[in-house]
């Protein structure tokens, strides 16, 4: 199966961890909110995708790794810096996705709301996991003549 | 203040539901497509579209298309921060943000954006 549910990270995370992210999550919507009142649409409209939750990921993911690398006595630095990286790969994806939900909202939103917000909800998961697939699909292809050399 | 207090929790609910998503599911490369969910957009443009109507909310979210793409640049900066230069997550994260604000705005520079 290529996609898996784990519970393991859930037992690993402190409850302070969610913390940071609720504020993190709450501070950014209000910002975003302040930036469209006082400097307008537009630049408020680009903030809707900013990275800050991707910020505390990013960390809490680095430091996990390095924890659970750490009690298996591995190279705790360099796989906590891999697995960061491949969240942020994730999130480079899940941008093309973020991009299609707004494509089809501002498409969709002036006929039905509650229909603009379920399509694009829709259409940013079925771009983002087609996105992913089609990356994993072309580096595994990429990889098979590298190793028969 | 009232609208804030409000925009605060529903951000926060949020960001936390699609960040714990992120967490119970595996390879990392899939849960990595939740860091870029539109966990803050969701709870923003419905806030939009009551107080200003869907106009304005369509407005703001053609704008959020510039920002996703500055995220995709974002994101492989910060691929190339950790994996090339070796930094650890947090300064990564910060110092790419200036590729993040530079690519959005200069695309709406480029673009323009759309009045409500």
């Amino acid at each position: 199966m290529l996609v898996k549910m784990s519970s393991a990270s859930l037992k690993q995370t402190q409850w302070y961890e969610y913390g940071i992210r609720f504020l993190l999550g709450g501070l950014a919507t209000v910002f975003t909110g302040l930036v469209s009142a006082r400097l307008g649409v537009a630049i408020g409209g680009l903030f809707l995708a900013l990275p800050v939750i991707f910020c505390a990921s990013a960390t809490l993911i680095e430091s996990h790794e390095r924890r659970a690398k750490e009690n298996a006595g591995l190279r705790r630095r360099r796989r906590g810096q891999q697995a960061a990286a491949l969240d942020a790969a994730g999130a480079g994806l899940g941008s093309i996705g973020l991009a299609a939900f707004a494509a089809t909202f501002s498409a969709l939103v002036a006929a039905n709301v509650i229909g603009a917000f379920a399509t694009a909800m829709l259409v940013w998961a079925v771009v983002s996991v087609a996105a992913w697939w089609l990356r994993r699909k072309l580096r595994i292809t990429s990889l098979i003549p590298q190793a028969k050399r | 203040m009232t609208e804030y207090v409000f925009r605060f929790v529903a951000g926060g609910v949020i960001v936390t539901a699609f960040a714990i998503l992120g967490d119970v599911l595996r390879p990392k490369s899939f849960a990595g497509l939740f860091g870029a969910a539109p966990s803050v957009a969701l709870a923003t443009l419905s806030i939009a579209v009551v107080q200003h109507g869907p106009q304005y909310a369509a407005a703001e979210s053609r704008t959020m298309i510039y920002g996703a793409a500055a995220l995709a640049c974002y994101s492989v900066a910060v691929c190339q921060l950790l994996m090339r230069f070796r930094f650890p997550a947090l300064p990564a994260t910060i110092i790419a943000s200036v590729v993040w604000l530079a690519v959005a705005f200069a695309l709406l520079g480029g673009f323009g954006g759309v009045a409500a």
